[in-house]
């Protein structure tokens, strides 16, 4: 472990602890869970920004899913919680770890111009969305939010009622839809590249 | 386990601060599933090696106990008592981490598995989604056991892995929406209680000619996702000597196979409870009838009392469940010491050729059946 990792990691995990104590002092148990939760999304993006070995940087995205994830839940709104978990941590994190898997864990690779460029546009999105909300923001006490309840219900209504989401749900199906076909026409593989080939490499296709 | 907590938040629930009550909530519920992980691994590893002996007519372990009955606590010992090997060149954070993050991940799916008809862990409106969300989180931890020892067999075993689930996440959701459709709900609990009537018979599998295609379309993607043969591919130990866990040693080790099991048993439970009843058979039926169903009861005074007459009819329930789940867990050991392991390519065309149309002609069948249903039969 370097120098410089033995001063982040701890300092994230300080980081973390002022946060979820930071939350249980203003709003108790579930000021606690925001804080955690929070932290993770934060924590998890420093260290994927951080990290060196490009694997590991996309295992530090599962605290920042996992982080968003359990902010849904918070919010009550547990069908986007569950449904970040499945399609981002499930399917998305799975197939970027399928891509860079392949690299070495080579732990000497410098990505400090790299760092330095994602603190500073971490920083600037950041101190951004602070401001807009800073100024916009109609700030409700906690005591005042309704309990959470479970809203599948009502989402599952809204996308199948006639006079509600039915027709903009349908579309994006069928645009998706059409966006993987062509993916897939795309990147098919013709039966002339399947011919055997005399040279050593097969030419790519102008 | 929520009659359990309310009992003492209405004890002593006024004495204590709310994030003491959450915390008790939570480090219960964490305790039960944990114990309960532990006891359906160690009697699934004893079932397996049973079944896996007698198929090949030998007994399996006999020493331990009454047929070997102990040889899992026997392992368990063992297990916990050997060296925590580390290889040198592992990423070490990484490596400690992937064995927790997969057992983690079965808890979590646990939360929405419901003990009997009135006794839960969290009566959760998105029961199924949950699990099937948690339960690919821990192809995460997978991939990272792979990457994070640092070997070719088990950056094979891992890769595997994420192409698999990937794959087959997609026929295993959408052949659980034929019964989820049928029933409304993706709550456990409920869709268990819509299948009481007929004296308990009233099964998904029966009330539509879709749910049977559906059903062994869910139980082939179930064991791909579990990674059991013949789809265990990321373990594979002909060829990746034990595929993403080669590294791995002592209870590190034995995390993975308690996923397993954990894994299989949740799927199972998925299947009984969505095809074949829930707690729903004839036994369940009558015990309800003789026993009484309600846990809770509203006695005099207004007051909510708990009816301590009904509690044979929810062991009964629950007992019923169990027993459906095993069965399932057996069916794929059954498999597992039958079917030859399949080709990396084999596995995938299977998932995305055959096994995901085929899945959505099913929900579209049973769809058409249920709506034909609906315009015969409603008044």
């Amino acid at each position: 472990m370097e120098l410089s990792d033995r001063i982040f990691y701890p300092l994230v995990a300080v980081l973390g602890l002022g946060a979820i104590g930071a939350g249980a002092l203003s709003a108790g148990g579930p000021g606690a869970a925001f804080g955690l939760f929070a932290w993770l999304v934060l924590g998890g993006s420093l260290v994927c920004i951080w990290e060196r070995s490009v694997v590991r940087s996309a295992f530090a995205l599962l605290g920042t899913f996992g982080g968003t994830a359990g902010l849904f839940l918070l919010l009550g709104s547990d069908f986007l919680a569950m449904s970040q978990i499945l399609i981002y941590v499930g399917g998305i994190l799975a197939l970027i770890l399928f891509g860079v898997m392949l690299t070495p864990p080579d732990l000497t690779e410098r990505k400090l111009p790299r760092v330095a460029a994602g603190l500073v546009a971490v920083g600037a999105g950041v101190a951004f969305i602070a401001a807009k909300v800073a100024m916009t923001a109609d700030w409700v006490q906690a005591a005042e939010l309704a309990e959470p309840k479970s809203a599948t219900r009502e989402i599952g209504v809204a996308f199948v009622a006639a006079e509600e989401y039915v027709v903009p749900f349908e579309l994006a199906a069928v645009v998706l839809t059409v966006a993987l076909v062509a993916a897939v026409y795309v990147a098919r593989r013709r039966t002339s590249d399947l011919k055997p080939e005399a040279g050593a490499e097969a030419e790519p296709r102008a | 386990m929520n009659f359990f907590l309310e009992g003492i938040y209405q004890t002593v629930g006024e004495h204590l601060p709310m994030w003491l009550m959450m915390l008790i909530a939570a480090v219960t519920g964490i305790a039960v599933v944990l114990g309960m992980v532990s006891l359906i691994a160690m009697f699934s590893v004893w079932l397996e090696r049973k079944v896996s002996g007698h198929i090949q007519c030998r007994y399996g372990p006999m020493y331990v106990g009454w047929h070997g009955w102990l040889q899992s606590i026997a392992d368990g010992v063992k297990l916990l008592l050997k060296e925590d090997m580390i290889p040198r060149d592992a990423d070490r954070a990484l490596f400690m981490l992937a064995p927790g993050l997969v057992l983690a991940a079965i808890l979590g799916a646990f939360a929405a598995y419901p003990l009997s008809p009135g006794i839960w862990f969290g009566d959760i409106d998105l029961g199924v989604f949950m699990i099937i969300a948690f339960s690919s989180m821990t192809t995460i931890g997978v991939v990272m056991a792979g990457w994070a020892s640092n070997s070719k067999w088990t950056i094979y075993g891992s890769m595997r892995e994420a192409a698999q689930v990937v794959a087959y996440e997609i026929p295993l959701g959408i052949s659980l929406l034929v019964p989820v459709m049928v029933a409304g709900t993706f709550n456990l609990r409920e869709a268990s209680a819509l299948q009481a009537d007929w004296f308990g018979m009233k099964w998904f599998l029966f009330t539509n000619p879709f749910m049977l295609p559906a059903f062994v379309l869910f139980f082939i993607a179930a064991l791909a996702e579990t990674k059991r043969a013949p789809f265990d591919l990321p373990e594979a130990e002909s060829e990746l000597v034990a595929g993403f866990m080669t590294e791995y040693s002592g209870i590190r080790w034995s995390f993975f196979f308690m996923e397993e099991y954990a894994a299989m048993f949740l799927m199972s439970a998925l299947g009984a409870v969505f095809f074949l009843g829930g707690f729903e058979s004839p036994l369940t039926h009558f015990a309800g009838e003789f026993f009484g169903r309600d846990l809770v009861v509203v006695g005099a005074g207004g007051a909510k009392e708990l009816n301590f007459a009904a509690i044979p009819y929810h062991l009964v329930a629950a007992v019923t469940l169990i027993a459906k789940c095993f069965f399932g867990v057996f069916l794929m050991m059954w498999l597992r010491w039958t079917l030859p392991r399949v080709r990396i390519d084999q596995v995938m065309t299977m998932g995305y050729k055959y096994l995901t149309p085929l899945s959505l002609l099913c929900v579209l069948g049973a769809a058409l059946w249920e709506a034909g249903k609906h315009a015969l039969f409603a008044s």
